[in-house]
């Protein structure tokens, strides 16, 4: 029987692995808005697995929104991104280095 | 349902205002109409101020206790919405002069400006995200704004990649606090708490939490896109990041806190408190090296989010009060500071370096005065308005049972002084043969500068009714 623990650690492991991704990735900015998805489609997984287990709708009405929210997020961070390469010619992680913090 | 639509009536004001914006300007000269539509939104702003801020004072909710509208949405409305206008009034001129003023500029700002006053009013975790994605995507593209320059689209990369990773902590704290709550609401969420003992889940949920509004906040230690991104964005954009966003982020901290978890004040308060004394530690030790005027001011944006960190860790309604004033107080200095910087200009050009300003009080005595007491009232030197900000929030802190901030808060502001004082030296006692400045001559920055300085000279002898404001506001918030 697979219970609430079994969705949420496979919803925390997704979450764990797109951290990573932002924060090992050395080569792809792309894979960055692939790891910031992976975070998100988590969260849903979460927010979806307590709706079922208390019995109440918010959680599933909740990741409507954040689905639409992620699709508007994609939508502007590859928008910033095509900026980015014509000006830069590159879109590795490595050359987002312009400015030092 | 009528009654809820009259509640968000100024938020579907300028809504409408920004559709209607893009819909005209697409339509007709497209750029030729950015000047007059700039002038336009921040005229509406100071109107839905004066709208939002001569309000009843009574606290309505809408939408099942979605929305909130209350004292202390109000003040922080008002505050975000002038910040805002006097930015846009600031940025007309400097960016029309170098051809960046496009028409999405003001639309831009305007839905940002509606996703913070969505965030300050939000009343359940889901009109929070809603309100928050508003203005950070809104966010995004103005720090990218220069298409054409590479540290602009940087900035905005940065920008994006680290907002949306402080979403995502934020949304997964939202979705544990939900599960382990049972609801949503604030006012569904406080009832779980209501015998002092918090569960382990709800706790995960509320570090989460926190940490994605840190980052929002640029509190250390998820403060590192700050210096990068003010120092990418075009001035004006900086000016922008550096007033309302941190306004309407600070309320929906505290809005979350109190509303949400009020009852479990022992639990966060720890973790606000150290954020606060590390934010004020890192913003006065890391811009000492600085000699970038923006990077500076985004190091002291960090110190003094700390210290409206600091009178949110008390957790009572003193330290509430105290963060607000200490907000009102940090815009209207940060609205002058950004009106001097906006005029740093060398044959047309802006000039960032600290060095420049060498001797600038021989050139430009006036506005060397003005800068150097707003520059004192960003140190926190007596008797600008400024240290009576600082004062507020140690005696919130020492009252909330944390000397030991206190204490940390005083040396830190100590160490913070320097890097100030280190630009008033230049302008006064400096290099009498380093390239200087020209005279910016923009009457509208000149006024803001002056203005902002003579508040804070002025300001000491009533804060002008800002602090029984501010006291309202943080009583309707606190209720135990």
């Amino acid at each position: 029987m697979i219970g609430l623990e079994h969705y949420l650690t496979v919803a925390a492991t997704l979450f764990v692995i797109g951290i990573f991704g932002l924060f090992l990735n050395r080569k792809n900015v792309i894979i960055l808005l692939m790891s910031i998805e992976l975070m998100l489609l988590a969260v849903n997984i979460n927010f979806v697995a307590f709706s079922s287990f208390l019995g109440d709708l918010v959680g599933q009405v909740f990741t409507l929104f954040v689905l639409t929210v992620a699709a508007a997020e994609a939508a502007i961070g590859l928008a910033i991104l095509v900026c980015f390469f014509r000006n830069r010619g590159t879109i590795a992680v490595e050359d987002v280095n312009v400015m030092k913090g | 349902m009528s009654a809820d639509l009259t509640l968000i009536l100024p938020e579907i004001v300028l809504a409408a205002f920004a559709i209607l914006g893009l819909l005209g300007a697409v339509y007709t000269g497209k750029d030729a109409l950015a000047p007059a539509l700039t002038w336009a939104t921040s005229a509406l702003f100071v109107l839905v101020a004066l709208w939002v801020g001569l309000a009843e004072p009574e606290t309505h909710y809408g939408f099942g206790g979605m929305f909130i509208d209350d004292s202390f949405a109000r003040f922080a409305k008002v505050t975000l919405l002038l910040s805002a206008a006097a930015v846009l009034a600031m940025s007309e001129g400097y960016m029309s002069n170098r051809g960046l003023l496009r028409f999405e500029y003001p639309v831009l700002v305007t839905l940002a400006v509606v996703g913070m006053m969505m965030m300050v009013s939000a009343g359940d975790l889901m009109s929070l995200y809603m309100g928050l994605e508003l203005q950070s995507l809104a966010l995004y593209v103005v720090a990218s704004l220069r298409r054409d320059s590479i540290k602009s689209t940087e900035a905005g990369l940065k920008y994006f990649v680290l907002g949306a990773l402080s979403s995502g902590l934020l949304l997964y704290g939202a979705s544990l606090v939900y599960g382990y709550s049972g609801t949503t609401l604030f006012s569904g969420i406080i009832q779980t708490t209501v015998s002092g003992d918090v569960s382990i889940g709800l706790l995960l949920g509320l570090v989460f939490l926190i940490s994605g509004l840190a980052f929002k906040v640029s509190a250390v230690p998820f403060h590192m896109w700050t210096p990068d991104v003010y120092e990418g964005a075009p001035t004006p954009i900086t000016a922008f990041f550096a007033t309302a966003p941190k306004v309407a982020a600070m309320a929906l901290f505290a809005r979350l806190l109190h509303d949400a978890f009020g009852n479990a004040v022992s639990d966060w308060q720890q973790v606000v408190a150290l954020i606060s004394v590390l934010s004020m530690f890192l913003g006065g030790i890391a811009a000492i090296g600085q000699n970038n005027i923006k990077r500076l001011m985004a190091y002291s944006s960090i110190a003094h989010m700390g210290y409206a960190l600091m009178g949110l860790a008390a957790g009572t309604v003193l330290g509430v009060q105290a963060m607000l004033v200490y907000l009102a107080i940090y815009v209207t200095m940060n609205v002058g500071t950004f009106a001097f910087i906006l005029m740093m200009e060398r044959d047309g050009q802006p000039v960032v370096d600290v060095t420049s300003l060498n001797m600038y009080s021989k050139r430009e005595p006036g506005k060397a005065l003005a800068m150097l007491v707003l520059l004192f009232s960003l140190a926190g030197v007596p008797p600008m308005l400024g240290f009576f900000g600082k004062l507020y929030v140690l005696r919130a802190a020492y009252d909330g049972g944390l000397a030991w901030l206190a204490i940390a808060g005083v040396i830190a502001s100590v160490i913070g002084a320097f890097y100030y004082l280190r630009i008033v030296f230049y302008m006064y006692f400096g290099d009498e043969n380093a390239q200087g400045l020209d005279g910016g001559k923009s009457p509208v920055l000149w006024g803001f500068l002056m203005a902002s300085a003579v508040v804070m000279v002025l300001g000491i002898v009533n804060m002008f009714g800002v602090e029984g404001a501010a006291a309202a506001a943080a009583a309707s918030l606190v209720v135990n």
